[in-house]
Protein backbone atom coordinates (compact mmCIF):
# COMPACT_ATOMS: atom_id res chain seq x y z
CA UNK A 1 0.00 0.00 0.00
CA UNK A 2 1.24 3.33 -0.74
CA UNK A 3 2.43 5.46 2.19
CA UNK A 4 2.15 9.22 3.44
CA UNK A 5 5.17 10.92 2.56
CA UNK A 6 7.24 13.49 4.73
CA UNK A 7 9.15 15.83 2.43
CA UNK A 8 11.64 18.38 3.99
CA UNK A 9 11.87 21.50 1.85
CA UNK A 10 15.22 23.28 1.78
CA UNK A 11 14.16 26.87 0.40
CA UNK A 12 17.94 27.99 -1.15
CA UNK A 13 19.25 30.86 -2.14
CA UNK A 14 22.86 31.91 -3.63
CA UNK A 15 23.30 27.43 -2.38
CA UNK A 16 22.71 28.49 1.21
CA UNK A 17 19.53 27.00 2.91
CA UNK A 18 17.36 30.07 3.92
CA UNK A 19 14.34 30.53 5.49
CA UNK A 20 11.43 33.39 5.83
CA UNK A 21 8.12 33.76 7.17
CA UNK A 22 5.63 34.31 4.09
CA UNK A 23 8.53 34.18 1.70
CA UNK A 24 10.26 36.89 3.11
CA UNK A 25 12.49 38.18 5.81
CA UNK A 26 15.12 34.90 4.92
CA UNK A 27 17.50 33.95 7.38
CA UNK A 28 20.68 31.48 7.11
CA UNK A 29 19.62 27.32 7.73
CA UNK A 30 23.24 25.80 6.71
CA UNK A 31 24.21 24.10 3.66
CA UNK A 32 22.01 22.14 1.53
CA UNK A 33 24.12 18.77 0.86
CA UNK A 34 24.47 18.29 5.25
CA UNK A 35 20.92 19.27 4.81
CA UNK A 36 19.76 17.19 2.38
CA UNK A 37 21.81 14.07 3.82
CA UNK A 38 20.97 14.51 7.40
CA UNK A 39 16.92 14.48 5.72
CA UNK A 40 17.38 11.22 4.70
CA UNK A 41 18.88 9.69 7.55
CA UNK A 42 16.15 11.20 9.50
CA UNK A 43 13.90 9.05 7.17
CA UNK A 44 12.28 12.02 5.07
CA UNK A 45 10.98 10.60 2.37
CA UNK A 46 12.00 12.86 -0.40
CA UNK A 47 13.60 16.06 -0.74
CA UNK A 48 12.07 19.46 -2.39
CA UNK A 49 14.60 22.22 -3.18
CA UNK A 50 12.98 25.35 -4.20
CA UNK A 51 15.46 28.23 -5.26
CA UNK A 52 13.89 31.49 -3.83
CA UNK A 53 16.22 33.86 -5.34
CA UNK A 54 15.43 32.63 -8.60
CA UNK A 55 12.23 34.25 -9.98
CA UNK A 56 12.38 37.97 -8.04
CA UNK A 57 15.41 38.53 -9.21
CA UNK A 58 15.12 36.72 -12.56
CA UNK A 59 18.26 34.95 -11.99
CA UNK A 60 18.76 31.08 -13.37
CA UNK A 61 18.18 27.97 -11.64
CA UNK A 62 19.65 25.94 -8.87
CA UNK A 63 21.91 23.61 -11.55
CA UNK A 64 24.97 23.63 -9.13
CA UNK A 65 23.34 22.97 -5.52
CA UNK A 66 21.04 20.08 -7.54
CA UNK A 67 24.35 18.32 -9.03
CA UNK A 68 25.95 18.57 -5.24
CA UNK A 69 22.93 17.23 -3.41
CA UNK A 70 22.59 14.60 -6.18
CA UNK A 71 25.86 13.04 -5.73
CA UNK A 72 24.78 12.55 -1.96
CA UNK A 73 20.97 12.06 -1.75
CA UNK A 74 19.36 8.19 -2.27
CA UNK A 75 15.77 9.10 -2.81
CA UNK A 76 13.79 11.51 -5.30
CA UNK A 77 14.73 15.03 -5.54
CA UNK A 78 12.32 17.61 -6.71
CA UNK A 79 13.93 21.05 -8.05
CA UNK A 80 11.82 24.39 -8.22
CA UNK A 81 12.61 27.77 -8.77
CA UNK A 82 13.02 30.35 -12.07
CA UNK A 83 12.08 27.39 -14.52
CA UNK A 84 10.86 29.39 -17.77
CA UNK A 85 11.35 26.40 -20.52
CA UNK A 86 11.28 22.99 -21.09
CA UNK A 87 14.85 23.47 -21.66
CA UNK A 88 15.56 24.86 -17.67
CA UNK A 89 13.59 21.37 -16.93
CA UNK A 90 15.66 19.75 -18.63
CA UNK A 91 19.18 20.99 -16.97
CA UNK A 92 17.58 20.17 -13.76
CA UNK A 93 17.18 16.68 -14.73
CA UNK A 94 20.63 16.27 -15.95
CA UNK A 95 21.82 17.92 -12.59
CA UNK A 96 20.31 15.10 -11.08
CA UNK A 97 16.46 16.47 -10.21
CA UNK A 98 13.96 13.18 -10.52
CA UNK A 99 11.04 16.42 -11.10
CA UNK A 100 10.96 19.85 -11.35
CA UNK A 101 8.78 22.59 -9.85
CA UNK A 102 6.92 25.16 -11.87
CA UNK A 103 5.44 27.79 -10.44
CA UNK A 104 5.39 31.36 -11.92
CA UNK A 105 6.12 30.30 -15.44
CA UNK A 106 3.28 28.19 -15.90
CA UNK A 107 0.94 30.59 -14.58
CA UNK A 108 2.40 33.18 -17.19
CA UNK A 109 2.45 30.30 -19.85
CA UNK A 110 0.18 27.49 -19.05
CA UNK A 111 1.19 25.35 -21.94
CA UNK A 112 5.32 25.14 -20.32
CA UNK A 113 3.34 21.88 -18.28
CA UNK A 114 2.57 20.39 -20.92
CA UNK A 115 6.23 21.04 -22.77
CA UNK A 116 7.74 19.60 -19.78
CA UNK A 117 5.48 16.59 -18.98
CA UNK A 118 5.68 15.52 -22.66
CA UNK A 119 9.34 15.65 -22.72
CA UNK A 120 9.85 14.15 -19.72
CA UNK A 121 6.83 12.66 -18.33
CA UNK A 122 3.91 14.04 -16.06
CA UNK A 123 5.40 11.71 -12.75
CA UNK A 124 8.20 14.56 -13.29
CA UNK A 125 5.60 17.64 -13.95
CA UNK A 126 5.34 19.23 -10.56
CA UNK A 127 3.08 22.31 -10.61
CA UNK A 128 4.03 24.53 -7.31
CA UNK A 129 0.92 26.11 -6.30
CA UNK A 130 1.21 29.46 -4.51
CA UNK A 131 -1.90 30.03 -2.75
CA UNK A 132 -3.78 32.72 -0.82
CA UNK A 133 -6.87 33.75 0.57
CA UNK A 134 -8.62 36.16 -1.22
CA UNK A 135 -8.95 39.11 0.12
CA UNK A 136 -12.52 39.43 0.82
CA UNK A 137 -12.43 35.44 1.72
CA UNK A 138 -14.28 34.21 -1.26
CA UNK A 139 -11.82 31.32 -2.31
CA UNK A 140 -7.97 31.50 -2.94
CA UNK A 141 -5.83 33.07 -5.32
CA UNK A 142 -2.44 32.39 -6.50
CA UNK A 143 0.12 34.36 -5.80
CA UNK A 144 3.49 34.46 -8.01
CA UNK A 145 7.40 36.13 -7.80
CA UNK A 146 7.26 34.03 -4.66
CA UNK A 147 4.46 36.22 -3.06
CA UNK A 148 5.03 39.45 -4.17
CA UNK A 149 2.36 39.27 -6.77
CA UNK A 150 -1.44 38.51 -6.14
CA UNK A 151 -2.69 37.22 -9.89
CA UNK A 152 -7.05 37.47 -9.02
CA UNK A 153 -6.52 33.57 -10.75
CA UNK A 154 -8.89 31.05 -9.02
CA UNK A 155 -6.27 28.35 -7.31
CA UNK A 156 -8.77 25.38 -7.26
CA UNK A 157 -9.65 26.15 -11.27
CA UNK A 158 -5.80 26.18 -12.14
CA UNK A 159 -5.13 22.97 -10.13
CA UNK A 160 -7.53 21.59 -12.69
CA UNK A 161 -6.43 23.18 -15.55
CA UNK A 162 -2.48 22.29 -14.78
CA UNK A 163 -3.53 19.06 -13.99
CA UNK A 164 -4.87 18.37 -17.77
CA UNK A 165 -2.05 20.02 -19.11
CA UNK A 166 0.52 17.72 -17.66
CA UNK A 167 1.06 18.62 -13.76
CA UNK A 168 1.65 14.67 -12.38
CA UNK A 169 1.53 16.24 -8.91
CA UNK A 170 0.68 19.64 -7.12
CA UNK A 171 2.95 21.06 -4.56
CA UNK A 172 0.50 23.45 -2.73
CA UNK A 173 1.42 26.21 -0.45
CA UNK A 174 -0.80 28.36 1.52
CA UNK A 175 0.41 31.23 1.36
CA UNK A 176 -1.21 32.51 4.41
CA UNK A 177 0.04 29.84 6.54
CA UNK A 178 3.67 29.53 5.37
CA UNK A 179 6.41 29.85 8.20
CA UNK A 180 3.32 30.47 10.60
CA UNK A 181 3.16 26.66 12.20
CA UNK A 182 -0.46 27.98 12.67
CA UNK A 183 -1.30 24.13 10.60
CA UNK A 184 -1.88 23.96 7.16
CA UNK A 185 -4.71 25.46 5.62
CA UNK A 186 -6.92 22.40 5.12
CA UNK A 187 -10.04 23.65 3.59
CA UNK A 188 -7.81 24.76 0.74
CA UNK A 189 -6.35 21.16 0.93
CA UNK A 190 -9.71 20.10 0.67
CA UNK A 191 -10.69 22.21 -2.23
CA UNK A 192 -8.15 21.34 -4.15
CA UNK A 193 -8.08 17.25 -3.70
CA UNK A 194 -12.11 17.22 -4.41
CA UNK A 195 -11.42 18.74 -7.36
CA UNK A 196 -7.96 16.71 -8.71
CA UNK A 197 -7.10 12.93 -8.88
CA UNK A 198 -3.12 13.81 -9.08
CA UNK A 199 -0.99 13.67 -5.73
CA UNK A 200 -0.76 16.78 -3.60
CA UNK A 201 2.14 18.13 -1.25
CA UNK A 202 0.89 20.00 1.37
CA UNK A 203 2.64 22.84 2.15
CA UNK A 204 2.43 26.19 4.52
CA UNK A 205 2.23 25.94 8.41
CA UNK A 206 3.00 22.78 9.62
CA UNK A 207 4.71 22.58 13.46
CA UNK A 208 3.90 19.30 14.41
CA UNK A 209 2.25 16.00 13.69
CA UNK A 210 -1.50 16.30 14.44
CA UNK A 211 -1.23 19.51 11.75
CA UNK A 212 0.19 16.48 9.41
CA UNK A 213 -2.70 13.92 10.62
CA UNK A 214 -5.24 16.64 10.27
CA UNK A 215 -3.82 17.28 6.24
CA UNK A 216 -3.94 13.97 5.61
CA UNK A 217 -7.25 13.50 6.68
CA UNK A 218 -8.23 16.65 4.41
CA UNK A 219 -6.51 15.04 1.36
CA UNK A 220 -2.79 15.52 1.04
CA UNK A 221 -0.51 12.56 -0.19
CA UNK A 222 2.52 13.95 1.01
CA UNK A 223 3.76 16.83 4.08
CA UNK A 224 6.28 19.49 3.54
CA UNK A 225 8.12 21.15 5.93
CA UNK A 226 10.66 23.35 6.43
CA UNK A 227 11.35 24.93 9.46
CA UNK A 228 10.93 22.24 11.89
CA UNK A 229 13.90 20.44 10.36
CA UNK A 230 15.91 23.13 10.27
CA UNK A 231 15.33 24.19 13.59
CA UNK A 232 16.31 20.38 15.10
CA UNK A 233 12.83 19.96 16.88
CA UNK A 234 11.80 16.99 15.17
CA UNK A 235 12.90 14.25 12.48
CA UNK A 236 10.65 13.08 9.76
CA UNK A 237 10.96 9.48 11.32
CA UNK A 238 9.25 10.47 14.90
CA UNK A 239 6.98 12.46 12.70
CA UNK A 240 6.09 9.72 10.93
CA UNK A 241 5.81 7.45 14.32
CA UNK A 242 3.37 9.73 15.06
CA UNK A 243 1.24 9.29 11.70
CA UNK A 244 1.24 5.42 11.83
CA UNK A 245 -0.22 5.57 15.45
CA UNK A 246 -2.78 7.61 13.86
CA UNK A 247 -3.48 5.03 11.79
CA UNK A 248 -1.91 6.51 9.11
CA UNK A 249 0.13 4.39 6.76
CA UNK A 250 3.72 5.54 6.62
CA UNK A 251 7.92 3.84 5.87
CA UNK A 252 9.43 3.42 8.75
CA UNK B 1 32.90 -2.53 -11.77
CA UNK B 2 32.19 -1.15 -15.17
CA UNK B 3 28.36 -0.57 -16.05
CA UNK B 4 26.82 0.34 -18.91
CA UNK B 5 23.91 2.56 -18.71
CA UNK B 6 22.01 3.11 -21.93
CA UNK B 7 21.73 6.82 -22.77
CA UNK B 8 18.09 7.16 -23.90
CA UNK B 9 17.11 10.59 -23.76
CA UNK B 10 14.55 10.70 -21.56
CA UNK B 11 15.42 9.18 -18.38
CA UNK B 12 16.39 10.84 -14.92
CA UNK B 13 20.12 9.79 -15.98
CA UNK B 14 21.89 11.24 -13.25
CA UNK B 15 20.09 10.10 -10.19
CA UNK B 16 21.04 6.46 -11.66
CA UNK B 17 24.69 7.38 -12.43
CA UNK B 18 25.17 8.40 -8.67
CA UNK B 19 23.08 5.69 -7.20
CA UNK B 20 25.55 3.34 -9.31
CA UNK B 21 29.23 5.55 -8.05
CA UNK B 22 27.02 4.52 -4.66
CA UNK B 23 26.91 1.39 -5.08
CA UNK B 24 30.89 1.35 -6.28
CA UNK B 25 30.45 0.58 -9.86
CA UNK B 26 32.10 2.70 -12.68
CA UNK B 27 28.81 4.01 -14.85
CA UNK B 28 29.91 4.57 -18.65
CA UNK B 29 27.28 5.55 -21.04
CA UNK B 30 26.52 3.56 -24.02
CA UNK B 31 24.52 4.17 -27.07
CA UNK B 32 25.82 1.71 -29.72
CA UNK B 33 24.65 -1.60 -30.19
CA UNK B 34 28.04 -3.30 -30.17
CA UNK B 35 28.64 -1.64 -26.22
CA UNK B 36 25.42 -3.12 -25.50
CA UNK B 37 25.69 -5.96 -26.35
CA UNK B 38 29.57 -6.23 -25.62
CA UNK B 39 28.47 -4.73 -21.72
CA UNK B 40 29.18 -7.34 -19.46
CA UNK B 41 26.29 -5.29 -16.75
CA UNK B 42 24.05 -3.55 -18.50
CA UNK B 43 21.40 -0.95 -16.94
CA UNK B 44 18.36 0.76 -18.99
CA UNK B 45 16.75 3.32 -17.08
CA UNK B 46 13.22 4.72 -17.59
CA UNK B 47 11.42 7.96 -17.36
CA UNK B 48 9.13 8.76 -19.96
CA UNK B 49 6.40 7.54 -22.61
CA UNK B 50 6.50 3.92 -23.93
CA UNK B 51 5.76 4.75 -27.44
CA UNK B 52 8.65 7.49 -27.31
CA UNK B 53 10.79 5.44 -25.44
CA UNK B 54 10.72 2.46 -28.17
CA UNK B 55 10.99 4.99 -30.53
CA UNK B 56 14.43 5.83 -29.12
CA UNK B 57 15.93 2.50 -28.68
CA UNK B 58 15.01 1.96 -32.96
CA UNK B 59 16.61 5.67 -33.24
CA UNK B 60 19.79 4.42 -31.63
CA UNK B 61 19.45 0.82 -33.34
CA UNK B 62 19.66 -1.09 -30.13
CA UNK B 63 16.61 -2.80 -29.78
CA UNK B 64 17.65 -6.11 -31.14
CA UNK B 65 21.19 -5.80 -28.90
CA UNK B 66 18.78 -5.36 -25.91
CA UNK B 67 15.93 -8.03 -26.87
CA UNK B 68 18.96 -10.83 -26.99
CA UNK B 69 20.26 -9.93 -23.50
CA UNK B 70 17.39 -10.16 -21.58
CA UNK B 71 16.73 -13.11 -23.53
CA UNK B 72 19.84 -14.85 -22.15
CA UNK B 73 19.38 -13.77 -19.47
CA UNK B 74 22.84 -11.82 -19.19
CA UNK B 75 23.27 -8.75 -16.46
CA UNK B 76 21.04 -6.45 -17.37
CA UNK B 77 18.81 -4.03 -14.67
CA UNK B 78 15.83 -2.15 -16.24
CA UNK B 79 14.45 0.70 -13.83
CA UNK B 80 10.53 2.19 -14.08
CA UNK B 81 10.20 2.34 -18.24
CA UNK B 82 12.19 0.00 -18.47
CA UNK B 83 10.52 -2.52 -16.87
CA UNK B 84 7.37 -1.77 -19.13
CA UNK B 85 9.66 -1.13 -22.19
CA UNK B 86 10.01 -5.82 -21.97
CA UNK B 87 6.62 -6.44 -22.48
CA UNK B 88 4.80 -6.46 -26.05
CA UNK B 89 2.52 -3.75 -26.22
CA UNK B 90 1.14 -0.70 -23.25
CA UNK B 91 -1.94 1.18 -23.10
CA UNK B 92 0.34 4.10 -22.58
CA UNK B 93 1.12 4.00 -26.37
CA UNK B 94 -1.64 2.00 -28.40
CA UNK B 95 -0.50 0.19 -31.69
CA UNK B 96 3.43 0.77 -30.19
CA UNK B 97 5.27 -2.31 -30.12
CA UNK B 98 7.70 -3.14 -26.97
CA UNK B 99 10.56 -5.02 -27.04
CA UNK B 100 8.10 -7.96 -26.47
CA UNK B 101 10.89 -10.45 -24.42
CA UNK B 102 8.13 -10.96 -22.11
CA UNK B 103 4.54 -12.16 -23.08
CA UNK B 104 2.52 -9.33 -21.13
CA UNK B 105 0.90 -6.37 -21.98
CA UNK B 106 1.25 -3.12 -20.14
CA UNK B 107 -1.67 -1.12 -18.42
CA UNK B 108 -3.06 1.79 -16.62
CA UNK B 109 -3.83 1.76 -12.61
CA UNK B 110 -7.82 1.61 -12.18
CA UNK B 111 -10.02 2.79 -9.56
CA UNK B 112 -9.97 5.40 -7.04
CA UNK B 113 -5.85 5.07 -6.35
CA UNK B 114 -4.01 8.05 -7.02
CA UNK B 115 -2.56 8.54 -10.44
CA UNK B 116 0.11 9.06 -11.01
CA UNK B 117 1.32 6.65 -8.15
CA UNK B 118 3.87 8.57 -6.25
CA UNK B 119 5.63 7.64 -3.53
CA UNK B 120 7.01 4.46 -1.29
CA UNK B 121 5.23 1.07 -1.40
CA UNK B 122 5.78 -1.97 -0.06
CA UNK B 123 7.37 -4.33 -2.24
CA UNK B 124 6.75 -8.17 -1.25
CA UNK B 125 8.65 -10.92 -3.17
CA UNK B 126 7.88 -14.21 -4.32
CA UNK B 127 9.06 -17.39 -2.84
CA UNK B 128 12.13 -17.79 -4.96
CA UNK B 129 13.18 -14.46 -5.77
CA UNK B 130 16.73 -14.02 -5.68
CA UNK B 131 17.43 -10.10 -6.15
CA UNK B 132 14.46 -8.39 -4.74
CA UNK B 133 13.99 -8.63 -0.85
CA UNK B 134 10.64 -7.20 1.62
CA UNK B 135 10.51 -3.64 2.00
CA UNK B 136 9.67 0.00 0.85
CA UNK B 137 10.72 1.41 -2.42
CA UNK B 138 10.01 4.54 -4.61
CA UNK B 139 7.43 4.04 -6.94
CA UNK B 140 6.63 7.05 -9.64
CA UNK B 141 4.69 5.43 -12.71
CA UNK B 142 0.60 5.25 -14.42
CA UNK B 143 0.86 2.37 -15.88
CA UNK B 144 2.11 -1.07 -14.62
CA UNK B 145 2.28 -5.12 -15.59
CA UNK B 146 -0.54 -7.03 -14.00
CA UNK B 147 0.75 -10.49 -13.30
CA UNK B 148 4.64 -11.89 -13.61
CA UNK B 149 4.85 -13.12 -16.86
CA UNK B 150 5.79 -17.01 -17.17
CA UNK B 151 9.68 -18.16 -16.62
CA UNK B 152 9.90 -15.21 -14.76
CA UNK B 153 9.74 -14.66 -10.89
CA UNK B 154 9.64 -11.57 -8.94
CA UNK B 155 7.82 -9.16 -6.06
CA UNK B 156 4.69 -7.71 -5.80
CA UNK B 157 2.53 -4.30 -4.86
CA UNK B 158 -0.42 -2.81 -3.94
CA UNK B 159 -2.01 -0.04 -5.49
CA UNK B 160 -5.70 -0.37 -5.69
CA UNK B 161 -5.02 -4.24 -6.63
CA UNK B 162 -1.84 -6.46 -6.98
CA UNK B 163 0.89 -5.01 -9.76
CA UNK B 164 3.78 -6.38 -10.56
CA UNK B 165 7.16 -4.07 -8.43
CA UNK B 166 9.59 -6.24 -10.27
CA UNK B 167 10.80 -9.50 -12.59
CA UNK B 168 13.77 -11.14 -12.66
CA UNK B 169 15.31 -14.27 -14.54
CA UNK B 170 19.13 -15.28 -14.21
CA UNK B 171 21.22 -11.91 -13.89
CA UNK B 172 18.00 -10.04 -15.46
CA UNK B 173 16.18 -7.78 -13.06
CA UNK B 174 13.28 -4.84 -14.32
CA UNK B 175 12.01 -2.89 -11.41
CA UNK B 176 9.21 -0.93 -11.34
CA UNK B 177 10.35 1.17 -8.56
CA UNK B 178 13.45 2.64 -8.87
CA UNK B 179 16.24 1.33 -6.51
CA UNK B 180 18.16 4.56 -7.26
CA UNK B 181 15.79 6.83 -5.20
CA UNK B 182 14.79 3.96 -2.88
CA UNK B 183 17.09 5.11 0.03
CA UNK B 184 19.52 2.40 2.01
CA UNK B 185 16.94 -0.44 0.76
CA UNK B 186 17.62 0.37 -2.71
CA UNK B 187 21.26 1.18 -2.58
CA UNK B 188 21.61 -2.34 -1.04
CA UNK B 189 20.17 -4.14 -3.95
CA UNK B 190 21.75 -2.25 -6.14
CA UNK B 191 25.40 -2.49 -4.48
CA UNK B 192 24.14 -6.54 -4.67
CA UNK B 193 23.52 -6.35 -8.17
CA UNK B 194 26.57 -4.32 -9.41
CA UNK B 195 28.51 -6.69 -7.81
CA UNK B 196 26.71 -10.09 -8.86
CA UNK B 197 25.87 -11.03 -5.58
CA UNK B 198 22.40 -12.07 -5.71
Amino acid sequence: MLTVRIVPCLDVRDGRVVKGVKFQGLRDAGDPVERAAAYEAGGGDELVILDVSATPEGRGNAVETTRAVRRALGIPLTVGGGVRAASDAGRLLDAGADKVGVNTAAVQDPTLLTAIATRYGAQCTVLALDAARRLDGAGWEVVVRSGKERTGMDAIRWAVEAASRGAGEILLTSWDRDGTRAGYDLELIAAVRAAVSVPIIASGGAAHAEHMVDAVRAGADALLAASIFHDGETTPLSLKRALGRAGIPVRT
Amino acid sequence: MKIHVVRTGVANLASVLAALERAGAEPVLASDADEIGAADRLVLPGVGAFGAAMGELRRLGIVEALQQRIRAARPTLTVCLGLQLLAASSEESPGEAGLGVVDAAVTRFQGEVRVPQMGWNDVQPEPGARWVRPGFAWFANTFKLDRIPAGWTGAMADHGGSFVAAIERGEVLACQFHPELSGAWGAELLRRWVGGRC
